[in-house]
């Protein structure tokens, strides 16, 4: 079976809003980006299969599938989407070429969220209609809940899950592409305004409005288009109990064997020691510590420490979320997924600019598909083939 | 219920039973609200509306005209090269003619839907709007229309700021 590796990128945004552009135009550019950067690929003739990432709530459409081929140069040609988070669109992209019928593939994922004026409202029509939407509040309390579970089983403290934020916001300070970048002291995010106990107001990652496409490629083609061919090593994803009466609020279950399964195809049997950065699903600052256990980088209620240690920041052993993270580029929706895989790119091509980590050779994308999902999704990335 | 069968088991739940609370559910109206950017094609699309016209884009590639307007080309997949402006005249592509409503019950006028090519766009491209000043039975295929506006104050900027589309004799174009 063929390799599969990624050989094109682009990205327009992140803002907070962009009213300047529709999303067909938003996507457009990230298109002609990805394929310019492919070397310069014609997608009318050169692609043999699209796969889009799109929820039809976060759209206002239905069906919005049937809205997204134009605009990648896909019309009358080989279009699915997935109604899922762009790392689940990059899990069947890999897929579609390692089945050894398509050879460039091309996957997109975007986020206008600032077209949703009810954004809660729908967050909370996600919810079960029976056992919770009758009792109301704002859905978010389910992070509360989460992170309140967490802190009580681990002993992280409200100190070190707002260290995430001041991390996070400054390390997006370096990303063009980062909505929300901003220098704060771990003051300003634990006197930040309570929003649901323990979760503070800076600990929750703002919406942002941007889109990523890139395109994948077989061993075969890809060093035809580049001399940069990023290895998609491994991926693996996986959904814990809609249920929230049962399913489990301390650890995140989901992202641990979403990691087994990434880790496997991969040949990674000790993450730690073998991952050089981790880009993950910090839409909550408690998310970062508690997904970074969850991918087998450090024990169960560690995380903290390494923090405090020094170790996940950028010139760390281990840096996680160099790129912002979402808290610094913000909440993309179904592309946040592509936020933390783009950043995997740059830095493993070396083009990361003032953020670039040394050396860096093996990289994890990890995203998490939000309030109220118990769905997350890994990729392993390599600049070096196996 | 047929001949050999003159009722089925079980108990018949009416609509009445439900509006009267003897049957459990659960009744829930999400509230789901959006403002979509129209982006640079569509807000011009729609200032023109309200201007009386009709605005296409187009591609010096593949020459076509394109309306709806867009600021590529989709079958070049390049960046459109300029505006212009098409008449509000065409011809009917394909039509049909609605005897039921939204909510599924009959209407007494039926509603005539077409796609109209646009004069003055590339073949195959225009709009689909309703037909009006006619009789359903009357409408035909390549039937040649025109653009029945609102009065200019009571344009907002919205495909609505074109009533309906009405027949019109080929010669008065």
């Amino acid at each position: 079976m063929s390799e599969v590796a990624i050989v094109g990128v682009g990205c327009v945004g992140f803002k907070s809003i962009m009213p300047e552009l529709s999303y067909k135009e938003l996507m457009f550019e990230a298109a002609v980006k990805a394929y310019e950067d492919a070397g310069g690929i014609n997608p009318r003739k050169d692609v043999d299969a699209f796969v889009t990432c799109a929820e039809d709530y976060w759209e206002g459409f239905s069906i919005f599938d049937e809205f997204v081929p134009d605009q990648l140069g896909a019309v009358l040609r080989h279009l699915f989407t997935v109604s899922g988070d762009g790392l689940l669109g990059l899990a069947n992209a890999y897929m579609l070429i390692k089945t050894g019928h398509f050879d460039i593939v091309v996957l997109e994922a975007h986020s206008k969220a600032s077209d949703i004026l009810t954004f809660y409202d729908i967050v909370a029509f996600a919810m079960d209609p029976v056992m919770v939407r009758p009792l109301g509040g704002n859905p978010y309390y389910i992070a509360g809940m989460e992170m309140n579970r967490y802190l009580c089983e681990t002993g992280t403290t409200i100190e070190q899950c707002a260290q995430v934020v001041v991390k996070n916001k400054r390390n997006a300070l370096a990303n063009p592409y980062a909505a929300y970048g901003a220098n704060i002291t771990l003051d300003q995010v634990l006197w930040s305004e309570p929003c649901f106990y323990p979760l503070k107001k800076l600990e929750i990652s703002p919406l942002s409005d941007g889109c990523v496409v890139m395109v994948l490629a077989s061993e075969k083609v890809a060093k035809k288009l580049t001399d940069t061919p990023i290895w998609v090593e491994g991926v693996g994803w996986a959904t814990e109990t809609p249920n929230l009466e049962t399913r489990d609020w301390g650890r995140a279950v989901y992202t641990e064997l979403a990691a087994e399964m990434a880790y496997k195809t991969a040949g990674i049997t000790c993450p730690s020691r073998e991952i050089d950065f981790v880009e993950l699903s910090d839409l909550f600052a408690y998310k970062e510590l508690q997904h970074l256990e969850a991918l087998k980088l450090c024990k169960y209620g560690e995380a903290g420490m390494l923090l405090e240690d020094g170790i996940i920041t950028k010139d760390g052993d281990l840096p996680v979320n160099v790129s912002g993270g979402c808290l610094g580029m913000g909440y993309a929706l179904e592309a946040s997924g592509m936020q933390r895989l783009l950043e995997v790119v740059l830095q493993l091509r070396g083009k990361a600019e003032g953020r670039q980590i040394p050396d860096a050779e093996v990289g994890l994308a990890h995203t998490w598909r939000g309030i109220p999902t118990a769905t997350g999704a890994v990729a392993i990335l390599s600049n070096i083939k196996e | 219920m047929s001949e050999k069968i003159k009722s089925y088991p079980g108990f018949r739940i009416r609509t009445a039973d439900f509006r009267e609370g003897k049957v459990p559910y659960v009744a829930y109206r999400p509230k789901v609200r959006y403002a979509w950017s129209a982006g640079i094609a569509m807000s011009r699309f729609l200032e023109e509306l309200k201007n009386g016209r009709i605005i296409a884009t187009y591609c010096n590639s593949c020459g076509r005209i394109m309306v709806p307007p867009r600021v590529f080309c989709e079958e070049c997949f390049k960046p459109a090269d300029g505006w212009k402006h098409v008449k509000d005249t065409g011809t009917i592509n394909t039509y049909s003619v609605s005897f039921i409503a939204g909510d599924a019950s009959r209407i007494k006028e039926p509603i005539i839907v077409a796609v109209i090519d646009i004069d003055g766009a590339s073949p195959g491209m225009g709009i689909l709007h309703k037909i009006g000043e006619i009789d359903w039975k009357e409408v035909k295929f390549g039937m040649k229309v025109k653009a029945v506006w609102k009065p200019p104050e009571e344009r907002v900027g919205s495909i609505t700021d074109i009533k309906y589309f009405k027949p019109v004799k080929e010669e008065t174009l």
